[in-house]
């Protein structure tokens, strides 16, 4: 069956709302829409994830805070943004112009009662269609990844989460874990309405010249190409055992890549450091992600979700 | 992807290259800065993922090409340095808060350092037009890494400084800042490597000479949206970690807070 790109359908529900497609911009890589929008019309994205907010303001790590690896790249942010209330006042409103663009807030902290504190705050916001919760940031010295890490915490924060939250509660996962599918069912359990993964890597390269690590905060999150594999695997693994939706994110550079993770299992994507090396890219991927549907006699995107396990 | 093509490339040192290619903007159109950076992708493939940020060295308006001068030391600067006419390649840019001329002023002071001497070139060209005089101060390693002499001679008074006396002056730039040199200087602009734009802007605070300096940091995007390539920075006051791709590279020196 031979079809047109632009008759492939890329639409999908997702908390009973339709996507227009599968891709959106991850947490981190895309700041608040402001730069990228400037480039291409937003409202082409199926839906953007703004940059980490904390309840206060965070500064952030020295520099060096990137570092080139092989088919990938190191960050340690250390989580800068001006918090939540700023957020809501200077940054959300912003993406209000882009008439289709859900927005979902990455939500980040150091205790549970912080991440409570900034979900609550943002009840007041009437831009925010669903919260990621970031329990995977690896950069930040407490908290942050121990909640990624421990399924018992997890738990504890998604109820506590939950009890508060006015939208959807995407739980974003960390790879740094031995067994990822206890830390989804756990997550599942505690309420979470989807899950997302994965988060960074920890990663660590030296300076050989100087003799020490060339990222100032010693340690960073790996992205990128180098990461896809593990991704994959991980949501291949997840989407096999919960019920609730899973977006995967990991080193997605082109529409093939996108094929590749709904295969292994994902409703939806993420698209993060491709962002920086092309910043048309999720616009790119999204008409790659046609035509390979074209090309491949595939009408409805949403036929692709867990293929590879059939 | 802004995709342009390479017009010449040429080795203009050691290890040193000089390449022009097209503008991925209509430079009459839409404007340029001296200072700004140009973000080149050293490869299609996604091995070596990150772009490379290098300074416009060069514009030249009539036929919108950019020239950049650099160092090809890694493995991606050393991709770039094979590219030939006629080769296509992926430029972002210009990008970022460049050199302004500040009205007014009627001696301009250029200190540059290394592979850090590309944007004053430009800049050196601008001040010449808006009808200052300009003497320049540059620091090299040795005599096979002096880049630039021609164009800079042509701008105005010129001072060489290197390691080894194989070429110039035996010694740092900062010691070709005397007070005569200094004479009627109104302002300075600075680029090179950050141990000598501490000096600079240390020995420029004795002297009571405003300035600005270029940063460089290491940068994931380029385009203001992974906040990586922060440098912290005082104003009124108040430190803050701020970009130096979108607000910077370059900042006014009594601004900028070196760790
Ligand atoms: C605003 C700005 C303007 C610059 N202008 C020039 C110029 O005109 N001429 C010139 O020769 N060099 C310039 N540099 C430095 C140049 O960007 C680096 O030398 C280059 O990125 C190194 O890449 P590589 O592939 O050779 O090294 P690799 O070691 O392979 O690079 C690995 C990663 O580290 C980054 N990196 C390594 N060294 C530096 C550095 N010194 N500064 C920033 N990032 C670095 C690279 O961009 C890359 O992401 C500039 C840097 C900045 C920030
Ligand atoms: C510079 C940078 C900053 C990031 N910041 C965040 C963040 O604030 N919150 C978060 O949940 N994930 C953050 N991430 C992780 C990404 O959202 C994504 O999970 C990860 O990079 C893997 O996807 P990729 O390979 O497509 O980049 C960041 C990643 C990078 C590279
Ligand atoms: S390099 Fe990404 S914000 Fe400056």
């Amino acid at each position: 069956m031979i079809i047109n790109s632009e008759d492939v359908d890329l639409s999908l529900d997702l908390f009973s709302r339709r996507f227009k497609n599968p891709v959106m911009p991850a947490s981190g890589c895309f700041s608040f829409g402001r730069e990228v929008s400037m480039l291409y019309d937003l409202n082409l994205l199926g839906a953007i994830v703004v940059k980490a907010t904390t309840l206060t303001e965070r500064l952030g790590n020295k520099t060096p805070r990137v570092a080139e690896t092989p088919s990938g790249m190191l960050n340690a942010i250390g989580l800068q943004n001006p918090g939540v209330q700023r957020v809501m006042e200077e940054e959300l409103p912003y993406l209000r112009r882009f008439d289709d663009l859900p927005v979902i807030v990455n939500v980040a902290g150091t205790a549970i009662e912080d991440y409570v504190e900034v979900v609550k705050a943002l009840r007041d916001s009437p831009d925010v269609f669903a919260i990621e919760l970031n329990i995977s940031c690896p950069n930040v010295k407490c908290g942050g990844i121990q909640f990624g890490t421990d399924p018992l915490v997890a738990q504890e924060m998604v109820r506590a989460i939950k009890a508060v939250a006015s939208v959807p509660v995407i739980v974003k996962l960390s790879p740094n874990v031995t067994d990822i599918v206890s830390m989804a069912l756990a997550c599942e359990e505690a309420g979470a309405d989807a899950l997302s993964l994965i988060n960074t890597v920890v990663g660590m390269q030296i300076d050989v010249e100087k003799r020490r690590p060339l990222l100032a905060n010693t340690s960073g999150g790996l992205s990128g190409p180098a990461i896809r594999p593990i991704a994959v695997r991980m949501v291949y693994e997840v989407s096999s055992r919960v019920k609730v939706p899973v977006i995967g994110i990991g080193g997605i550079m082109t529409g093939r890549d996108v094929v590749e993770f709904m295969m292994a299992g994902a409703t939806a994507v993420q698209v993060g450091t491709a962002n920086f090396v092309d910043p048309w890219s999720c616009p790119r991927i999204i008409s790659e992600l046609a035509q390979w549907c074209a090309d491949h006699g595939v009408s409805r995107v949403t036929d692709l979700v867990g293929a590879a396990k059939q | 992807m802004p995709k342009v093509r390479v017009v010449k490339q040429e080795s203009v040192g050691t290890g040193l290259y000089k390449m022009v290619f097209e503008s991925p903007i209509d430079l009459k159109e839409k404007g340029f800065m001296p200072g700004q950076f140009l973000h080149l992708r050293p490869s299609e493939s996604y091995d070596l993922l990150l772009r490379r940020p290098l300074s416009l060295c060069m514009a030249d308006v009539e036929h919108n090409v950019l020239t950049v001068v650099y160092r090809a030391q890694g493995e991606g600067t050393k991709r770039l340095a094979r590219l030939a006419a006629g080769d296509v390649v992926d430029v972002l840019g210009p990008l970022g808060h460049g050199f302004a001329a500040v009205s007014g002023d009627r001696r301009s002071l250029l200190v540059g350092g290394g592979i850090g001497v590309p944007p004053l070139v430009e800049l050196g060209r601008y001040l010449k037009k808006q009808g200052q005089s300009v003497i320049s101060v540059l620091g090299f390693q040795n005599k096979s890494q002096a880049i630039l002499l021609d164009e800079f001679a042509q701008i105005g008074d010129m001072i060489v400084m290197s390691d080894d006396g194989t070429i110039g002056e035996r010694g740092l730039v900062t010691g070709a800042l005397t007070e005569d040199v200094l004479m009627d200087v109104d302002r300075f602009y600075s680029c090179g490597p950050t141990p000598m734009l501490k000096a600079v802007q240390a020995t420029m605070k004795v002297f009571c000479v405003p300035g600005f300096l270029s940063l460089e940091e290491r940068m994931g995007c380029g385009i203001g949206i992974c906040v990586g390539c922060v440098h912290e920075i005082s104003q009124k006051g108040e430190l803050k970690y701020v970009k130096t791709c979108k607000e910077g590279p370059v900042f006014p020196s009594e601004e900028v807070v070196f760790s």
